[in-house]
């Protein structure tokens, strides 16, 4: 399990227990989290999933993969802490982990 | 907005969940009411030939939304439940159970099922199709016990199977009654290199062959072929393509033709039935031409365009189309529609796995198919919605990169 806090855009905060092996795609679409559409289901095909990574986090979640930078590269209002949430796949190393969602999925 | 009965969606698809989902988000205060004959809560279907089917995804993990959905977004979800008529006059839907349900406005999400086709044998047990959760379900629980497969018709479904099928250690055979595989949606470069990809992993891909019938007694054990020969094998799937849900709309007197027609606003001519996803069909200005998609993009967007029109936002529904397809470790993407499309160029070397096909009509690009290349379907998809003419010798040159073609 791990605590996951996802921020909107307008500042909204919401704390999920996350289950391990979901992806942080998966987790918000679970827990109802808004402004992640995540319209290909976490194929990596739709960049509807983009999130966020608090800078305090972005060691422990990773690389982007090749596809996922490819895509993500073309994103709108891209920055280097960007990721495609359905590619985050949680674990107990990821307790506390904080994601800010973008203006454009807000 | 004075709507007493709301609004009504026939089909608890990826559409009519999307259709639900837009209401509530834009503030619709009416009823929202979900119905759909399947017993499941609303899912997704890709991964139905992908990696639900290999094994590598759990049940859970389909649902487009979790159950307290959609309670906290108030749309009364009834599952199981078949619609057998729409009484237009009265503005209400007739379950098969006899009870009526009225709506303001109504939505036709009503999709699909598998392609059955009149083939000697074909309901024999050990013939399956692929549309929904339950024949997965069926045919995944088969496969764990299955050494031969055979598939008819190599379009995306049924690559994808071969492909999780392989995945599953199961031998397969898959034959196809065009020259190349993928023929009716992917360019023949395209089509011929995934029959390739497949051969290369084991699966016997059979072009231009026909199934005669299916062979077995009490159970199917193989197809013979119009040419005479015979393939053994303890299962057959049909995968042959969609045969559309239309019954409702044809029997309420709406205009069906290779789908429910419907505008750019996703309206039927009856002004409070509205039409969206795999089963609709409509003009699209970029292509001066009705399409008929069967795509995710579409259900969704189709979905909600349904979902504004009935809200009043005046939008138009005129898509750049895309659409994926996983196969083994490869991920094709696939952004506008081929058809017409004078001109091809390749970017990238096939034989390295990674490349993209651009295809130009007039100049203008109309589509792109890529494999493992995701700045190539990212940039066409932009390319494409601008009307972008890009220079053919530049779009093969690698050393250009793509960001330059959208300045
Ligand atoms: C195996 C498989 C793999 C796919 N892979 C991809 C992919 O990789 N990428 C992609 O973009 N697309 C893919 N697709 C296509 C995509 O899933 C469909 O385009 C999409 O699901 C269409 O949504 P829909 O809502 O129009 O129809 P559906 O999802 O079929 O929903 C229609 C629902 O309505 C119900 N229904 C019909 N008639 C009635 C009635 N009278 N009363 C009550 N309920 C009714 C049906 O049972 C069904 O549940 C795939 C499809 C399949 C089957
Ligand atoms: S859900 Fe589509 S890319 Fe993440």
């Amino acid at each position: 399990m791990a605590k996951i806090t996802y921020i909107e855009h307008d500042g909204t905060e919401h704390v999920v227990e996350a289950e391990n092996g979901l992806t942080v795609m998966e987790a918000a679409i679970r827990n109802m989290v808004p402004g992640i559409d995540a319209d290909c289901g976490g194929a990596c095909a739709c960049a509807t999933c983009h999130v966020y990574v608090d800078e305090a986090w972005t060691a422990r979640t990773g690389e982007r993969a090749s596809m996922e930078d490819s895509m993500l590269d073309f994103a709108t209002d891209v920055q280097d802490n960007s990721r495609l949430s359905c590619q985050i796949k949680i674990s107990d190393a990821l307790d506390g982990l904080v994601v800010r969602l973008p203006e454009e999925q807000g | 907005m004075g709507d007493q009965a709301g609004v009504v969606i026939v089909g608890a698809g990826q559409a009519g969940l999307s259709a639900a989902a837009e209401l509530r988000k834009r503030k619709y205060e009416g009823p929202v009411t979900l119905i759909g004959d399947e017993p499941a809560l609303p899912y997704q279907r890709p991964p139905l030939s992908k990696a639900y089917l290999s094994g590598e995804m759990a049940l859970e993990r389909l649902w487009l939304k979790p159950e307290a959905w959609f309670a906290k977004a108030d749309v009364s979800l009834r599952k199981n439940t078949r619609i057998k008529a729409i009484d237009r006059s009265a503005s209400a839907v007739l379950t098969d159970d006899g009870s009526r349900i009225a709506y303001d406005h109504l939505i036709l999400a009503t999709g699909g099922q598998a392609r059955r086709l009149p083939l000697p044998g074909a309901d024999l047990p050990g013939v399956y199709v692929l549309r929904n959760l339950a024949e997965a379900d069926q045919l995944s629980e088969h496969m764990s016990r299955l050494k031969h497969l055979v598939i008819v018709g190599a379009g995306y479904i049924g690559l994808e199977v071969a492909a999780s099928a392989r995945k599953r250690g199961i031998d397969v055979t898959v034959i196809e009654a065009a020259e190349r595989p993928m023929a009716r949606t992917a360019s023949p470069l395209l089509g011929g290199w995934f029959g390739a990809i497949h051969r290369g992993y084991g699966v016997d891909v059979r072009v231009s062959s026909c199934v005669d019938s299916i062979t077995g007694g009490d159970f199917a054990t193989g197809v013979r072929l119009t040419d005479g020969k015979t393939i053994e094998a303890d299962a057959v799937l049909i995968a042959a393509g969609l045969e559309l849900e239309t019954s409702l709309a044809e029997a309420a007197g709406l205009t069906v033709d290779d789908g429910i027609c419907v505008d750019g606003q996703a309206r039927t001519g009856d002004p409070n039935i509205y039409a969206a996803g795999d089963a609709a069909r409509f003009y699209s200005k970029r292509y001066d031409r009705h399409l008929r998609l069967e795509s995710v993009q579409n259900a969704i967007e189709q979905g909600k365009a349904a979902a504004q029109s009935i809200l009043g936002i005046e939008a138009e529904y005129d898509p750049v189309p895309w659409f994926w397809s996983d196969q083994y470790e490869l991920k094709l993407q696939i952004a506008g529609l081929i058809e017409g499309a004078d001109t091809m160029i390749r970017r990238g070397d096939p034989e390295e796995g990674c490349f993209s096909l651009f295809h130009l009509r007039e100049g203008r690009l109309v589509a792109c198919e890529a494999v493992n290349c995701g700045p190539e379907y990212m940039a066409a998809q932009r390319m494409i919605a601008a009307g972008a003419t890009p220079d053919p010798e530049r779009l093969r040159d690698l050393s250009v990169a793509m960001r330059d073609f959208l300045s």
